[in-house]
């Protein structure tokens, strides 16, 4: 469903700041991929450019949902279309309650593919079961959104809007971090508890311990901006033997 | 905008057309431009008023010319406009012509049509508010008159100014000018002499109004000067909760609004003031607009408590402090604030709070938006008097910037002249992020909508002030007042 061809990106507005070097992925309906690498090796930039974030300039290359380039596509574009992304930094926004922020997304959702709002009603119901089911101190729901959370509630809190907003496509941006063995339990279940034939997830994470909960299909280690080795479940516990040097004297680049 | 816990009244700033005659000949209707002792005291006629009043609109009209003569219009707010030229004014413009007036809402601006839509007012709301000469009764005025009835039995009195000259002419003489004299300023000073009509409440001792007592004024002349004044009493134990909506036509040429209100809370008293201001800001490019010069002050007598509240979102020019004298011991003063400033929108806003009885404790909460190449300024004053023992006082002013050529400042002052005074201020800058941005976007929220999001939620500590139905229409208000700001 999912194929990046050739992909370059760079930071907008700064020379010789490219980041992807030339990115070939192909990622079916229903597979878990995850992306592995060593600091600053392009990850979280991978993330960001295939929801749109503003700032990276694509010089090269595509990316297609479904046959369709999305390249052109804004982020609440590429919403609509069913894809997500978990983010290893979530924005405060003060005053605004979670809530409030989902059941605006879910509408916006809803009257992009011209179907029926959730009522009210409904959306209370599903939105509480959420709650309790990634287990975030519901009182903390009542606050602003992510303001003063932890970085485990902050989390936790992109758990519950993957739940509620059911992508076809979710990318987790290092989820992982920063997480106790709890909280990481509650993600991979999550995770694990949404995996089914139409849905695919890409998992970006820096170690290999997320990989214990969550089974990924396909494992990519991305070095440089370039993916330098794909293969099963297996890469990962190598990696996690052996490191990424292997990888980063190939490439060259400095560790 | 009404329902059964409001009671609505509308008024037509522009001379009196809506309720108050002087329609059946055109030509003696129009004063020339101009201001003059004449046109004062032809104003006073065409009102029917009373001697007394009379001498006191020559007396401010004196007291203005000299202020005119000696030091001009005030500069000290950061705000730059042409010099006014108040002989090119109408000080009483007959209600313009039928035949200017767009028939109906097929000949009115789509735009503006437009964002009637946006802001959800009533259709036949919208027609007034277009300056269709339509002869409908709006609904709110027959809620009005159910409602009057009801609050009559209570002893409350809701009226438009003139009324109240008419029909309670010594409360009106009693307070007058009591809080705001014509003395107090320059526009108060040109107010008080050339005022055209507002409104005016009393709240008898020791009742509770029972609904919310609102007016919606609307400016629809062109090229004439607006000036309402409002006078509202609490009696001893009173309580009352007032709203007040301003919309003005979209107009190319600039206007010159100059209001006054005051507000009286006589011991254990409370008044609640609530403002959603939206005249007309001028176009994108600057050009026309509502310049607001308002004066607005109450005085709160012993445990007594006044709560300003205002959403400003309108006008080219905003000139305004609504304050509060606090002068009997343990009275409280609030004041919350959101004003925001899009294209070239100038805002100068704030508050004053003069602490002069004991225990006697006031809050600000101030939240300037700065949009396109817009500048909002926040400016404060909060006095401890000697005798104000133990007085407290908490200021918080946050502006939030959107773009790049758009300014915010802060200019608090702060005057202690009692060591037990307790004083907090906070303040801050920030700017609608990025981060914040994507984050709401990667959810599926359109940039407008993100932007919107952000901004009423971080102006939720005032918002969350206003009467419910307020509440939406600030948000919404915020929403359309934006577009274009963004993108």
């Amino acid at each position: 469903m999912l194929e990046i061809k050739n992909l370059h990106a760079s930071v907008l507005d700064i020379d010789d700041s490219e980041i992807l070097t030339g990115i070939d992925m192909k990622v079916n309906k229903g597979e878990v991929h995850a992306i592995m690498g060593p600091n600053g090796s392009g990850k979280s930039t991978l993330a960001n450019v295939l929801m749109g974030r503003f700032d990276y300039l694509v010089s090269e290359g595509d990316i297609t949902l479904d046959g369709e380039s999305i390249i052109e596509l804004r982020p609440d574009q590429r919403a609509h279309l069913g894809m997500f992304l978990a983010f290893q930094y979530p924005a405060e926004i003060p005053g605004v309650r979670p809530w409030q922020f989902l059941k605006t997304a879910l509408d916006s959702k809803a009257e992009s593919r011209g179907e029926d709002k959730m009522s009210v009603r409904n959306f209370s119901k599903l939105f509480d079961e959420k709650v309790e089911a990634v287990g975030i101190n519901p009182n903390l729901v009542k606050r602003s959104l992510n303001e003063g959370f932890s970085g485990g509630e902050k989390k936790r809190n992109e758990m519950l809007q993957l739940e509620v907003l059911q992508p076809s496509l979710a990318i987790l941006d290092e989820t992982d971090s920063g997480l106790d063995v709890d909280a990481l339990r509650i993600v991979a279940e999550g995770v694990n508890s949404m995996r089914s034939p139409a849905r695919s997830f890409i998992v970006v994470t820096h170690y290999q311990r997320l990989l214990n909960y969550i089974t990924p299909d396909v494992v990519h280690i991305l070095v440089a901006g370039k993916i330098v080795k794909t293969g099963g479940p297996e890469l990962a516990l190598e990696v996690e033997k052996d490191g990424y040097n292997e990888y980063l004297s190939a490439t060259g680049a400095n560790v | 905008m009404t329902n059964q816990n409001t009671i609505s009244r509308e008024s037509d700033l522009s001379g009196g057309e809506y309720k108050w005659g002087f329609v059946t000949d055109v030509e003696t209707d129009l004063a020339p431009k101009g201001l003059s002792e004449d046109i004062v005291r032809l104003i006073s006629a065409k009102k029917e008023e009373p001697g007394w009043l009379l001498d006191w609109r020559l007396k401010a009209y004196r007291h203005w010319v000299s202020l005119y003569e000696s030091e001009g219009e005030p500069d000290w707010a950061m705000i730059d406009y042409p010099d006014v030229d108040f002989q090119d004014i109408y000080y009483y413009a007959a209600p313009k012509g039928t035949n200017e007036a767009p028939k109906n809402l097929d000949d009115v601006d789509p735009e503006m049509l437009e964002t009637f839509e946006k802001l959800g007012i009533p259709l036949q709301e919208r027609a007034a508010l277009a300056g269709v000469a339509v002869d409908a009764v709006f609904d709110s005025i027959s809620v009005a008159t159910t409602m009057e009835k009801q609050l009559g039995e209570l002893g409350i009195i809701f009226c438009s100014f003139s009324e109240a000259v008419k029909n309670h002419p010594d409360l009106v003489k009693k307070y007058l000018g009591s809080v705001v004299p014509y003395t107090d300023n320059f526009y108060a000073a040109l107010n008080a002499a050339v005022f055209s009509d507002g409104s005016f409440a009393y709240i008898p001792p020791g009742v509770r109004c029972p609904i919310e007592l609102m007016t919606y004024f609307r400016i629809n002349t062109e090229g004439s000067g607006q000036f309402e004044r409002t006078l509202i009493v609490a009696d001893a134990g009173a309580y009352v909760s007032y709203l007040e909506g301003c919309t003005a036509p979209f107009r190319k040429t600039s206007q010159l609004h100059a209001a006054t209100v005051e507000l009286v809370a006589h011991d254990d008293s409370e008044i609640k003031y609530s403002t959603i201001q939206n005249w007309f800001p001028g176009t994108p490019e600057g050009e026309g607009g509502v310049y607001n010069f308002v004066t607005k002050r109450g005085r709160a007598d012993k445990n007594a408590k006044i709560s300003w509240t205002q959403v400003e979102t309108g006008s080219a020019i905003t000139w305004k402090y609504p304050s509060v004298i606090l002068r009997g011991d343990n009275s409280v003063g609030e004041f919350f604030s959101v004003a925001l400033a899009n294209n070239h929108q100038q805002a100068d806003t704030g508050t004053k709070m003069i602490h002069i009885g004991k225990n006697t404790k006031s809050t600000i909460v101030s939240k300037g938006i700065s949009a396109g190449k817009g500048n909002n300024t926040y400016r404060g004053q909060v006095q401890i008097m000697p005798g104000a023992e133990n007085a407290v006082n908490h200021t918080q002013c946050d502006s939030l910037l959107v773009g790049d050529q758009c300014g915010a400042h802060t200019v608090p002052y702060i005057e202690v002249r009692n060591p037990t005074a307790r004083l907090e201020h906070e303040a801050s800058t920030s700017k609608v992020s990025d981060d914040q941005l994507f984050y709401l976007m990667a959810r599926g929220l359109s940039e407008e909508e993100a932007h919107h999001m952000i901004i009423t939620g971080w102006s939720r500590d005032v918002i969350k002030e206003l009467p419910f139905e307020f509440a939406l229409e600030a948000s919404q208000l915020l929403k359309v007042s934006l577009e274009g700001a963004v993108g």
